[in-house]
């Protein structure tokens, strides 16, 4: 026996073994030991309850959904509620991190110094505390008869209500997904099978495709467009409430306001990385060979930043997507948020944590995908001198 | 024939000013909309902030509501349950003065003079120490304060400082572990820190807080308190790791084969060779690490403490005040920018400092 031991495979092997022996069994007893607890409180164990109907309501929602849902549908518009949060918050992240990103770039001091304070505050307030503050100014706005108003556009305590096409929420859907294949089939065509052709075609292919696909859009909101209606319908006060017009509900302003102006202090530290990486001598490269400013950014600048950017850039988009949670601080019905009521009100705590656990690593790992994909496809070819 | 090269001239205050503001056109668009924005933003700032602001309780809530600037009385008259919470009212100097001990302590740590693993370890165990007994009490003729009365700033810096001190020796065993040798239990601590890294917080804090007590038998739950410092702790723990982990990659695999040809064992070599080095590597982005950990300190007000957050809700909730929400929020965001801020910009000297020393 101690002669096995004095073996060094043989202790490793041991080692091991113990390892994930004790980790193991620490899962497995306190799996045990809650399924006891659960089943004391008269909760069997399993996923049955996916099927139950749940008896509460969501706050939020971008599909039909009513207290008589099953649990499964619930957690469906959970997902779909974090996802549509969290890329609105992206997007709008995105546009203030790039306009503060160049600008702490620009050679302008004052412009620098207007982006630089920006990052200074706003990155250093935790995020939540944002979430609270512009929570509380949202819904202190005034009632709907007293609201701001601004070219159609309403402020008031119940949220912001915006004018919106007169169209059906089907058509809606497929105009969204028209426009955005307007984006990416083009970037998609530059990529594939028209690599062989000169780019003058290329280009003139990508832009008819676009064109087509917002083509496409326009004619399904034409056809889908409610009968005897005017084309934008404006709110506006009817009696004590607002009629028309979309409505933004507070809690959901109030995340992507937070997400939009927190994110974007962090994406505007990792466009300037970006740019900052770029190397003189590419810059005075192509400023010598007679490259206007413009092109030197577009043509330069930009898709080398841009290459340097990718990889933090997901990184910073798989946090903010999890930044989604903070739903539950001010009542929206995210992925979250949808689980904890989940297991308050039907008490399968280990099976809620368990989808809860999947269903984010799911979003973490598609959105990695995804990234790696374009990290991919527009990764520099062979070696690159940089600087 | 002598050639003199003579410097052009330099140019004058407003020949500068000039250049740098008003090259091209373009440039003067940038600067005015710029100077405009700032004039604009600076002046409304002030305004509200200071020059219609009140400032004394005398004329009470009401004297607030007539003017358009700020009401700092709000702050005046709940300054104690921002910074204390429900800490009985007699006591609320302890609760101040271990404040002070962990910011001296934070200070401490800061000095390289303390940088080594002995004297780090000192301060931080000797800081936390005097900040328990202050708090907690029921020793030198201290009066018991149990936990569930602490709150405010306190409660938010010992959250802080026991996620770290619990954290880092964590997150240093799970480097370590991640990179041994053997594939399973690399494999095995690899799945660990990716599953709580794919987690936001804030589930983690809840799984803790509500759902942990029904997977452990009665005799380990615990406070929900420590749980919750638990869970933060190990969700430090997995981003720290894997911080030193890149720490370690930075060290050349050199210096341990010649700690190893010297004949040092494993633990000489982890703690005289590696360790050292590779800590220094992770330095900057440790700070970052600690910063992001004091922001995220305030996820806990989601699952129910009274942490500064949530005594700044319970400040401005109460009947009379609840109209200076905006001065309530700026005074936290205020306190946590100092740390946040002085935190961050003494990480962004270190890096200058030692990217000049590896020149």
């Amino acid at each position: 026996m101690v002669s096995l031991l004095r073996n060094q495979k043989v202790r490793n092997a041991l080692l091991q073994v113990l390892y994930v022996g004790s980790i193991a069994a620490m899962v497995l007893a306190g799996i045990v030991i809650a399924r006891r607890n659960l089943a004391d409180q008269g909760i069997t164990s399993g996923f049955d309850f996916l099927f139950k109907s749940t008896g509460w309501d969501v706050n939020f929602s971008l599909l039909p959904a009513t207290a008589n849902d099953p649990y499964w549908w619930y957690f469906l518009i959970g997902i779909i509620n974090t996802l549509f949060l969290g890329s609105v918050g992206l997007i709008l992240a995105t546009i203030v991190g790039t306009i503060v990103g160049l600008a702490r770039t620009s050679s302008n001091d004052l412009a620098r110094l207007l982006g630089r304070t920006y990052v200074d505050i706003f990155r250093n307030i935790p995020l939540i505390l944002q979430v609270f503050f512009w929570y509380a100014i949202i819904t202190h706005l005034p009632t709907p008869r007293s609201a701001h108003e601004a070219w159609g556009f309403l402020l008031t305590s119940r949220g912001l209500y915006i004018p919106f096409p007169n169209v059906g929420s089907a058509a809606f859907a497929a105009a969204t997904v028209a426009v955005i294949a307007a984006i990416v089939l083009p970037a998609w065509l530059g990529r594939t099978s028209l690599l062989a052709q000169p780019i003058g075609q290329r280009r003139t292919i990508q832009f008819a495709a676009a064109a087509a696909a917002l083509a496409c859009a326009t004619i399904i909101l034409a056809l889908g467009r409610l009968p005897d209606t005017p084309l934008l319908d404006f709110p506006a006060l009817q009696g004590l409430n607002l009629r028309g017009g979309l409505r933004i509900p507070p809690e959901f302003a109030t995340l992507a306001i937070a997400i939009a102006i927190y994110g974007g202090s962090y994406i505007a530290e990792i466009v300037r990385g970006g740019f900052k990486s770029v190397g003189t001598g590419q810059v005075e490269a192509a400023l010598s060979l007679g490259l206007s400013p413009w092109r030197v950014f577009t043509l330069v600048r930009l898709p080398l930043a841009l290459r340097a950017m990718l990889p933090i850039l997901a990184n910073q988009y798989v946090w903010l997507m999890k930044a989604t949670t903070m739903g539950i601080a001010v009542g929206f019905t995210d992925f979250f948020m949808i689980v904890a009521l989940t297991i308050n009100h039907s008490g399968q705590t280990l099976e809620a944590i368990g989808i809860l656990m999947a269903g984010f690593l799911a979003i973490n790992l598609s959105l990695a995908a995804v990234f790696n994909r374009i990290n991919k496809a527009i990764a520099l070819k062979g070696n690159q001198l940089r600087g | 024939m002598e050639m003199v090269i003579v410097a052009p001239p330099a140019p004058g205050r407003l020949e500068d000013l000039r250049r740098r503001f008003f090259a091209t056109p373009l440039q003067a668009v940038v600067s005015l909309a710029c100077l405009t924005i700032m004039v604009f933003l600076v002046w409304k700032l002030l305004n509200w902030a200071v020059f219609s602001a009140v400032f004394t309780t005398s004329g009470g809530p009401e004297a607030c509501q007539a003017t358009a600037g700020a009401c700092w009385s709000v702050i005046a008259a709940r300054w104690r349950i921002i910074f204390f919470g429900l800490y009985p009212y007699e006591e609320q100097w302890r609760s101040a003065l271990a404040c002070v001990a962990v910011v001296v302590m934070t200070v401490l740590s800061c000095i390289p003079a303390f940088w080594t693993g002995r004297r780090i370890a000192l301060v931080w165990g000797a800081g936390t120490g005097l900040f328990y007994v202050l708090m907690k009490g029921g020793v030198l003729g201290l009066a018991h304060v149990g936990e569930e009365a602490w709150g405010g700033l306190a409660l938010t810096l010992f959250i802080f400082v026991t996620t770290c001190l619990i954290g880092f020796p964590l997150a240093i065993c799970l480097a370590l572990l991640r990179r041994s040798e053997l594939p399973w239990i690399s494999r095995t601590t690899g799945l660990i820190i990716d599953g709580v890294r794919s987690l936001p917080l804030i589930s983690i804090l809840f799984t803790f807080a509500v759902v942990l007590p029904f997977a452990l038998p009665q005799w380990l739950q615990g406070d929900k308190l420590y749980r919750v410092i638990l869970g933060s702790a190990l969700f430090f723990s997995a981003y720290q790791a894997e911080i030193v982990r890149g720490g370690m990659q930075g060290v050349a695999t050199g210096q341990e084969e010649a700690a190893m040809a010297l004949g040092m064992r494993y633990w000489q070599r982890i703690s005289r060779i590696l360790l050292p080095q590779a800590m220094r590597n992770a330095m900057p982005a440790t700070i970052n690490q600690f910063v992001i950990s004091f922001k995220e300190t305030s996820l806990v007000v989601i699952v129910g403490f009274f942490e500064i957050l949530a005594s700044g809700n319970a400040a401005y909730g109460t009947g009379e005040w609840r109209f200076a929400y905006v001065e309530v929020y700026a005074f936290i965001a205020f306190i946590y920018f100092i740390f946040v801020f002085s935190l961050s910009r003494y990480g962004a000297f270190l890096e200058r400092r030692m990217s000049v020393s590896e020149r």
